[in-house]
């Protein structure tokens, strides 16, 4: 006899722990696979999963087998036209007659790399892994404004719309359970003995009137149950709601770009990209943050997440506007003690002359005192200008909350942006 | 009932369902057992292709523990399914008590029927009456142990880290080959057994141990100069002598190398009678499935879809084909089964000539004795017929490292019958196919060096992994390694070091 079984709907993933085993073995190679990947992409998709290909040699598990040499005797199919003691030359390594029985997948030359997907969710894991915004603190922890109500089982009291009926009858149920249960118990008895007697049919007085006896008995205990009420004030239950302070760890991040006249191309695109990466990094690891996109010329503009990347205005260069609107909206919108700020700024370094004098003051006196942390990003590929030498003051001043780094091409914004978003090992400021 | 004569088909579209699996199952069942078949009860489970890729990962078996090895393998079945470079077997079977096969649920009806054929009443019968699998495995336990051996897997990546069992568990597949043993009967594995006597090993074998490591000197140590020689015979149960023998493993570490060993035990079988078993369920789902039809059970468009995916199962690509990947065993065992069955019924002076015994006996019972006495490499020198090696064209190529050409040794001709039938039973002699390597030395009194020897056959050197997998070796042994390729006249040929000799050392 056989025994059939549907294992359908049992659990499918059953290697998943063997397959992240594996990923964690090979983190590295798919670690530069994701970089590598990260650079040739376009804006738009940089964020799909992807194929990571490492080279065979690196996962083979060795064993002994045989090399080549010595005289080896191998049986083959489908002779046409040998005959015993025909000579001929080797085949061409990995060619005609193969090393056969299923030895040629591992050995010899011209192997392929082993090659396997990884999806989305992992691709983004490995790229922004031991990343976070330095310096976040829970802000607000004390005077908590935020509640949120969660449930916590069932009480005896509350509102009439809280009420659980299912619960509400099951305590009825238990209840008259637990107060009938010594008259049934009785009655039944009784009846068992009423049943006896009237079985027995007998004929005498006495017998009759035993009879009567318990059969009022039982009429009594009857009326006495039936008087249980079926649902009673007690056996009411309502859900229980309590509301619990959230501490809110709220975060708001300023992406600001420079988009005068002397960004070329090349450098918008890199700007973009990265601010894309930050982008996708917040939207991933935070759940809770605001950003406020600024983009200048001449005069600054907050504008809306499709205007900052895909907006083609452009003009001069005047880098404080920008300064001065961030400091502004943190002003207005975002209170320090609310708030974990954070700003990052790209441009090209190149600024109308004795105004990065002014973005200097803007930042020592308004705003690094005011936010977590500020990373500037400078894109070129020319010689250093007068911002950047005042950004350097600024950054003796402030070791700490500003940060700045240099980008030539496109394959440096990864590991910058690695390079400034690493994880930090001591306390907050 | 039996009276009856049945001419209606039990089903004519191509969909399964579980009763229709039953009623073929019921009429297989009946079909086997009349032709003598003899079963573990079956278990026949039907899965999703997610689940037999599952499945592939953990080499087959329903739960196994968990290594990085069996993700890779998952990642690239995976990878190649979903590019449609392949597809995934119709069935896995398990040779347990009751033996559990895997049907997927994309198969059709027909497809359904020849699977249950092929593995539920063929590998069946296989697994239960083969010596082999008689003497060499348990089929009522191995579940039970895998599912200890998961358990005491993670248990120890809990205790000691993923990281350090991992590496033992690396060191250990690099030499699982060299896991088991070929002539000594081990003794059955039963989990309960194993969980109990378990921490009364690790005790002992410390104890053991320590008295082989006994540095304090005995009192006839003082004179002479004795060569001790540790183990007195060599040993060909590498991972059996380095658990019972390796001075510096914890005892969980021994316990990882038992499992990974008792593993590689269970499977030694399987890998002995390839041909055999694959030839012997192929035969039977032919034979059955024809019988079915015989009796009008099922219909000709059943039949045409059988046929189709029997003939791709057993079709074999000669040597020039760019599909060839050497001689497909389902070819060469179905082929030889069915010529057994033809010497028995149909024998030709040639077939009376070289298998005067098996000449026209009956078939069931030549064919049961060949399943149950044989593996690969007998069965092939006892029963491949030179009718069968003309059929396939059969020929041998000499390749030898000191002469410039390839030779053609023996075609299938009078004079190269005998040879080729010997040189292609050699082939599948798992002795030849891996290098012959035994624990040959280990130098008690000394640097607690290890010396493997490497039995040379044929003159063939050892391949270019040897380096990396004397690392394992290293790393599971704890002092130095040595390997000597030896030649049949007792020359070494080649010594490999773990770790690496400085070269100086090396002009001594």
């Amino acid at each position: 006899m056989s025994y059939i079984i549907d294992r359908r709907l049992n659990s499918k993933k059953k290697s998943t722990v063997n397959r992240q085993r594996f990923l964690r073995r090979y983190k590295q190679h798919i670690k530069r696979a994701v970089e590598e990947a990260i650079h040739d992409r376009s804006i738009s998709d940089i964020e799909r999963g992807g194929e990571v290909t490492i080279p065979r040699r690196d996962i083979s598990e060795p064993v002994f087998h045989h090399g080549q040499g010595g005289q080896n005797t191998r049986i083959y199919p489908g002779n046409k036209e040998f005959v015993t003691g025909d000579e001929f030359q080797r085949p061409e390594s990995g060619g005609g007659g193969g090393s056969g029985q299923g030895k040629a997948s591992n050995q010899g030359e011209g192997e392929d790399n082993f090659t396997f997907s990884i999806s989305q969710e992992e691709f983004l894991d490995f790229m922004f892994e031991d990343l976070e915004l330095p310096y976040l603190v829970r802000k607000q922890l004390k005077d908590a404004t935020a509640f949120e109500t969660r449930r916590a089982g069932y009480s005896t009291s509350g509102s009439p719309d809280k009420l659980h009926i299912v619960r509400s009858l099951r305590a009825a149920h238990a209840r008259r359970i637990a107060l009938g249960g010594g008259d049934r118990k009785e009655i039944r008895a009784l009846r068992k003995e009423l049943w006896a007697l009237e079985a027995m049919q007998p004929a005498d007085d006495a017998a009759q009137e035993q009879m009567q006896a318990l059969r009022d008995q039982i009429a009594e205990l009857d009326k006495k149950a039936r008087r249980l009420p079926f649902i009673d004030d007690f056996d009411l239950r309502y859900n229980n709601l309590v509301k619990v302070p959230v501490p809110s760890s709220k975060a708001v991040m300023f992406c600001v770009m420079d988009v005068s006249g002397s960004m070329t191309q090349s450098i918008k695109d890199i700007a973009k990209r990265f601010f894309i990466l930050l982008y996708l990094f917040l939207q991933r690891n935070y759940k809770q943050i605001e950003l406020v996109f600024v983009r200048h010329h001449t005069h600054a503009k907050e504008v809306d997440e499709q205007e900052f990347f895909y907006s083609r205005e452009t003009g001069g260069t005047i880098v404080s506007s920008a300064l001065q609107m961030t400091a502004d909206i943190i002003d207005k919108r975002y209170s320090p003690a609310d708030w974990n700020i954070y700003v990052a700024q790209a441009s090209d370094g190149d600024n109308w002359d004795g105004d990065s004098a002014t973005c200097s003051d803007l930042l020592m006196k308004r705003i690094l005192k005011k936010v977590q942390y500020f990373a500037y990003v400078e894109i070129t590929t020319g010689p250093h200008q007068n911002l950047w030498y005042e950004y350097e003051q600024v950054h003796e001043a402030f070791p700490d909350e500003f940060a700045m780094q240099h980008i030539t091409d496109a394959g440096e914004i990864y590991p910058v942006f690695r390079k400034l978003f690493e994880k930090r090992t001591e306390g907050a400021a | 009932m039996s009276a009856v004569k049945e001419r209606t088909p039990i089903s004519t579209g191509s969909e399964w369902t579980f009763d229709l699996i039953e009623e073929y199952d019921r009429e297989i069942a009946r079909v086997a057992k009349n032709f003598g078949l003899d079963t573990y009860p079956n278990q026949i489970e039907v899965i999703t292709s997610e689940q037999m890729m599952d499945a592939y990962a953990s080499i087959g078996m329903p739960l196994n523990y968990n290594h990085w090895s069996f993700g890779k393998q998952f990642v690239e079945t995976e990878q190649n399914y979903k590019r449609g470079r392949m597809g995934l077997a119709y069935e896995i079977v398990i040779n347990s008590d009751p033996c559990i096969a895997y049907l997927m649920e994309e198969n059709t009806i027909t497809m359904q029927a020849l699977v249950i054929a092929h593995a539920c009443y063929g590998h069946n019968s296989f697994f239960k009456g083969n010596y082999l699998f008689r003497t060499w495995t348990d089929a009522t336990a191995i579940i039970d142990y895998l599912l200890f051996a998961k358990h005491y897997i993670s248990q120890c990546e809990e205790r000691y880290g993923t990281d350090e069992v991992e590496k033992i568990l690396d060191s250990c597949h690099a030499l699982m080959n060299y896991g088991v043993n070929r002539y000594k009967r081990p003794r059955p594995l039963t989990a309960t057994e194993e969980k109990e006597r378990q921490m009364a090993r690790e005790e002992y074998i410390q104890r053991h141990l320590n008295d082989l490591w006994n540095t304090i000197p005995k009192k006839e140590a003082s004179g002479e100069e004795q060569v001790i020689h540790y183990p007195k015979d060599p040993e060909e149960n590498l991972l059996y002598f380095i658990e019972k023998n390796a001075p510096l493993l914890e005892p969980w570490q021994r316990e990882i190398i038992r499992i990974v060993r008792k593993i590689s035990q269970y499977f030694y079988p399987q890998k002995q009678t390839q041909v055999m078993n694959e030839g012997w369920a192929t035969f039977w789902h032919y034979t059955i499935l024809h019988q079915l039809y015989d009796e009008g059970l099922v219909t000709d468009g059943f039949m045409m879809e059988f046929l189709h995916s029997h003939s791709s199962v057993v079709y074999q690509p000669a040597f020039d084909s760019p599909y060839f990947n050497g001689i497909n065993p389902y070819t060469l065992g179905y082929n030889m089964m069915t010529d057994i069955r033809r010497i028995c019924e149909n024998p030709t002076d040639e077939d009376r000539q070289w298998f005067p015994d098996i000449a026209g006996k009956d078939w069931i019972e030549t064919l049961d004795y060949a399943m149950r006495n044989y593996k690969d490499e007998s069965f092939i020198l006892q029963f491949l017929s030179p009718r069968l090696m003309r059929e396939l064209h059969l020929f041998a190529i000499l390749d030898d490292a000191e002469r410039p050409t390839l030779r053609v040794d023996a075609i299938h001709n009078e004079e190269g019958y005998q040879k080729l039938r010997e040189q292609l039973a050699a082939q599948y002699n798992l002795g030849n196919r891996e290098p012959n390597i035994q624990v040959y030395n280990v130098d008690v009194r000394g640097d607690r060096s290890l010396t493997l020897r490497h039995y040379m056959y044929n003159n063939q050197p050892l391949g270019d992994s040897t380096d990396e997998v004397l690392k394992h070796v290293h790393r599971l042994w704890g002092f130095e390694v040595k390997l000597e390729s030896v030649t049949p006249s007792n020359e070494v040929a080649k010594t490999f070091h773990c770790p690496p000799k400085p070269l100086s050392m090396d002009l001594a």
